[in-house]
């Protein structure tokens, strides 16, 4: 396909690792910001190709590692109802919640359903109206658009019997975050390319300033990541610290001033805690008034419920690079894929998961140490 | 997050509340909401998540980042600094942000 | 503790004063126990499936054939060697572009004998009928199974029907059974995968997890994607003229041939090698995939098998599989190995390496 095959030519992504190699000369550490880059990263081994002086740290763009406890205790609490038609993004029907997942409501009677978009879920209420439809409104930037159209479009029909459960979270607080925390080891960002692509670029200046570190807004095809990389690793090596656009065939500076537009009109800036990490000012949208009566929080009065997430793994500080997988005392003992402790063992690109994977190939790094890089590349 | 992917537009229609258009997906077809993209033309490359096309792909853009790489072993070759070179190109494309 | 307000990134009036995080502090999610219930998933063919049958079902029943977990058992009786084996068949919508539940009900049971080298002879049909639903149907679902049996050389022999009341099934439900003879010398199994053998597949893979899938997500495309649902017995028949010693054969159903190869490399203690780019995935599946976030190598086939041959017949086998109409797209796709047992991994086009893992359950289309 086009646009996809080209990026992903082997020839010029030796010639881009070539370049990488060639330019660093000491180790840094650089976060992809964005799930979806991880999958790509581990789905094509890009991490082993890298010269042992880059260290790629995964980042918390991933709706299912981040949706705090509270909001998936609400979600299932609504789903269990026996008027609702839950509907989600299939990545959230196998994130545990306090004692069960979305995958169990569904076995123990309740109407949970996945859908491609939220227009389905809007389509859903149009033609069950006798039934409360209630949409799993997760996500970052990039999904805010459709989100809120969703909601936009119930409010125009006049669909009483639509609702969104919003869980939306900013990148950029997140970030700034990251780089506020003590012992913070991330050197320079990927930034997530297709939330630029809504919102453009015009929170990272302040932030590289701020921090001093490189942003590099990066795709997600191998030659778009290896790019990322390469850029970022050139700043470094020069002192530098920039915005730049690795990613220009999908991202301009002003973003897409209709999407903006319409998640102005329907989502204001609040207050969100991050799964395994805690509140980050600033790095949610909710609601705005004007819609609050499709907020499913308050039609279903689930707002009260509070949920505190007890301290047994570290997830947290993996989402922060602060830690390997293998450091937690956890890992691969009570923690594993099929008995996830932390989202971040949940979904395959999650880091713990990906870390289990590679260690199940090899001899079990000794409990608390770092796997060497050595022993990361399977096939040797 | 964001599994977005790219699209050619085949049709468009009009009369469709949100505006709506046919995506072909490499052989694979399927709707998805313009709104946000109101002046797209058939014929346009469009990246499309979880229904709504979200931004154009700019051809141009595209093309100028596969020069860059196809460049970048060649001017190691025959220059021998590719980073320098590398970086007053990008200054005279205007790829950067800031 | 670190303060995070920002004044440059938090926008004017918005509440910024409680909020510092600290690492030490930070929380984490309770764990999630096994499932008290039957979810969705324990049908998937993935890791949730493997533990129902081997925590509830194994040893319930408790005997050598049942858990050497094949997909059809292999026992002698009266001087015969037979292959037996038996699977129910739901799916959603009943028919699909390609065939229909009816196709299914008699490939999918005729496939499950042919992976133990059996010669399939003689099946049962049982159909759970939902109340309300039309008599066409139930009729055309018959006549795709009197067809597919005529078209796979064996013979409906024996069956039953049952009815529940409406809103207790989705339609159409059919459990067949089948046996067949096991030719002389023939020992086909997972667990006689060995390092070294080729890893073949005998066509593209996808098909028919994609031809359905496009019913329920509402895809279009520009060829149309059918199903690839077959019967595999001839195919079978074909290899075993080039060599008797065939090691493993599987049909790579629900879970996909990542799943398949999984379980092989599990069962024999070996590691499975692919090569990425050798996996003969059709575009519109791939892409397909691509933006419903799926993994083709997890995806349904129903007329495909995974072969595992000795390296020395290797090629013989893959020209005799091409030379069949059920193999026509025969391709080589990696080796197992003595590295990495009970893994199975994968060499990327770009020159690095990545975990095929048994999927817990079904695949769900994802935005992440």
């Amino acid at each position: 396909m086009k646009y996809v095959e080209e990026f992903n030519d082997p020839a010029r992504a030796r010639r881009l690792l070539d370049e990488i190699r060639a330019a660093v000369t000491r180790p840094w550490a650089l976060m992809e910001v964005c799930g979806g880059q991880t999958h790509s990263i581990i789905r094509h081994g890009i991490d082993q190709l890298l010269p042992e002086e880059v260290e790629l740290i995964h980042g918390p763009g991933c709706p299912v590692c981040v949706t705090p406890l509270d909001v998936i205790d609400k979600a299932m609490d609504i789903a269990a109802r026996p008027e609702v038609v839950f509907c989600s993004f299939g990545d959230m029907l196998r994130v545990p919640g306090t004692d069960r997942d979305l995958f169990r409501v569904k076995g123990e009677g309740g109407d949970v359903r996945v859908v491609y978009s939220p227009l389905d879920a809007l389509e859903l209420a149009r033609e069950n109206p006798d039934r409360q439809v209630v949409f799993f409104a997760i996500g970052f930037e990039t999904t805010a658009p459709a989100n809120a159209m969703a909601v936009h479009q119930a409010r125009r029909l006049g669909l009483g019997n639509f609702s969104l459960l919003v869980s939306h979270v900013r990148v950029p607080p997140a970030m700034q975050a990251i780089m506020t925390a003590p012992s913070c080891r991330v050197q320079g960002f990927l930034a997530a390319g297709h939330v630029c692509s809504v919102m453009g670029t015009a929170e990272y200046p302040d932030l590289a300033e701020k921090y001093r570190v490189p942003v590099v807004v990066t795709g997600f095809e191998p030659l778009d990541i290896l790019e990322g990389i390469r850029r970022a690793v050139h700043q470094l090596e020069r002192g530098e610290h920039r915005v730049e656009n690795a990613y220009p065939r999908a991202v301009r500076e002003q973003g897409n001033p209709a999407a903006l537009a319409m998640i102005e009109e329907v989502f204001e800036v609040t207050d969100r805690n991050w799964r395994g990490i805690g509140r980050i000012p600033a790095s949610g949208w909710r609601l705005t008034d004007a819609f609050r009566a499709y907020d499913a929080e308050h039609r279903f009065d689930v707002s009260g419920i509070r949920t505190e997430e007890p301290a047994v793994c570290r997830a947290g500080e993996v989402l922060q690079g602060l830690i390997k997988p293998t450091e937690c005392e956890a890992f691969g003992a009570a923690c594993t894929p099929r008995t996830p402790l932390g989202a971040t063992m949940v979904s395959s690109e999650g880091a713990c998961a990906a870390y289990y994977l590679y260690r199940r190939m090899n001899a079990p790094a000794p409990q608390g140490s770092r796997i060497p890089r050595e022993e990361m590349n399977p096939v040797g | 997050m964001c599994l977005a992917v790219p699209g050619k537009v085949v049709s468009i229609d009009h009369q469709a509340d949100p505006l709506t258009g046919l995506i072909d997906f490499g052989g694979v077809r399927k709707q998805a909401c313009l709104e946000y993209l109101p002046d797209v033309r058939v014929g346009e490359y469009v990246i499309v998540h979880v229904g709504f096309a979200l931004q154009r792909l700019d051809e141009e853009s595209a093309r100028a980042s596969l020069e860059l790489f196809d460049q970048l072993g060649l001017l190691e070759e025959e220059f021998g600094d590719a980073w320098e070179q590398a970086a007053r190109q990008e200054n005279e494309t205007e790829s950067e942000v800031r | 503790m670190a303060d995070l307000a920002a004044p440059g990134l938090a926008p004017a009036g918005t509440d910024t004063s409680d909020t510092a995080v600290d690492p030490a502090g930070w929380t984490c999610p309770a764990p999630l126990r096994d499932q008290p219930v039957v979810v969705m998933g324990h049908g998937g063919g993935g890791a949730l499936s493997a533990e129902l049958i081997e925590q509830v079902f194994a040893p319930a029943y408790g005997n050598p054939l049942l858990a050497a977990l094949t997909d059809s058992a292999v026992f002698d009786l009266g001087g015969a060697r037979i292959a037996f084996s038996t699977d129910s068949y739901v799916v959603r919508p009943l028919f699909f572009p390609g065939g229909c539940l009816g196709d299914l009900a008699v490939n999918g049971t005729v496939n499950d004998l042919a992976m133990s080298g059996a010669r399939p002879a003689f099946l049962s049909t049982a159909f759970v009928l939902e109340e309300g639903v039309e008599l066409s149907v139930v009729g055309r679902i018959a006549r795709a199974v009197g067809a597919a049996a005529r078209a796979a050389d064996v013979t409906v022999a024996t069956g039953d029907t049952k009815v529940v009341e409406s809103g207790h099934g989705d339609g159409v439900y059919v459990t067949t059974a089948g046996v067949g003879l096991v030719p002389e010398g023939v020992d086909i199994r997972p667990r006689r995968a060995r390092p070294g053998d080729a890893v073949i597949v005998s066509g593209p893979i996808g098909q028919h997890g994609v031809a359905v899938m496009s019913v329920r997500e509402g895809l279009e495309f520009g060829v149309e994607i059918t199903s690839d649902t077959a019967p595999l017995a001839g195919l079978v028949a074909a290899m075993l003229e080039v060599t008797k010693d065939l090691h493993v054969l599987r049909d790579p159903t629900r879970g996909g041939l990542g799943t398949a190869l999984n379980e092989i490399a599990r069962a024999s203690g070996t590691g499975v090698l692919l090569r990425d780019r050798a996996v003969p995935v059709p575009e519109e599946v791939e892409n397909a995939c691509g933006f419903l976030g799926l993994d083709p190598l997890y995806v349904a086939n129903e007329g495909r098998l995974v072969a595992f041959v000795p390296p020395e017949h290797a090629e013989a086998v893959l020209a005799a599989m091409r030379a069949h109409p059920q193999g026509t797209g025969a391709a080589r796709i990696g080796e197992c190995v003595a590295d990495h047992p009970g893994m199975v991994v994968v060499a990327t086009g770009l020159g690095g390496t990545r975990v095929v893992d048994l999927p817990l359950g079904e695949q769900l289309p994802r935005i992440c």
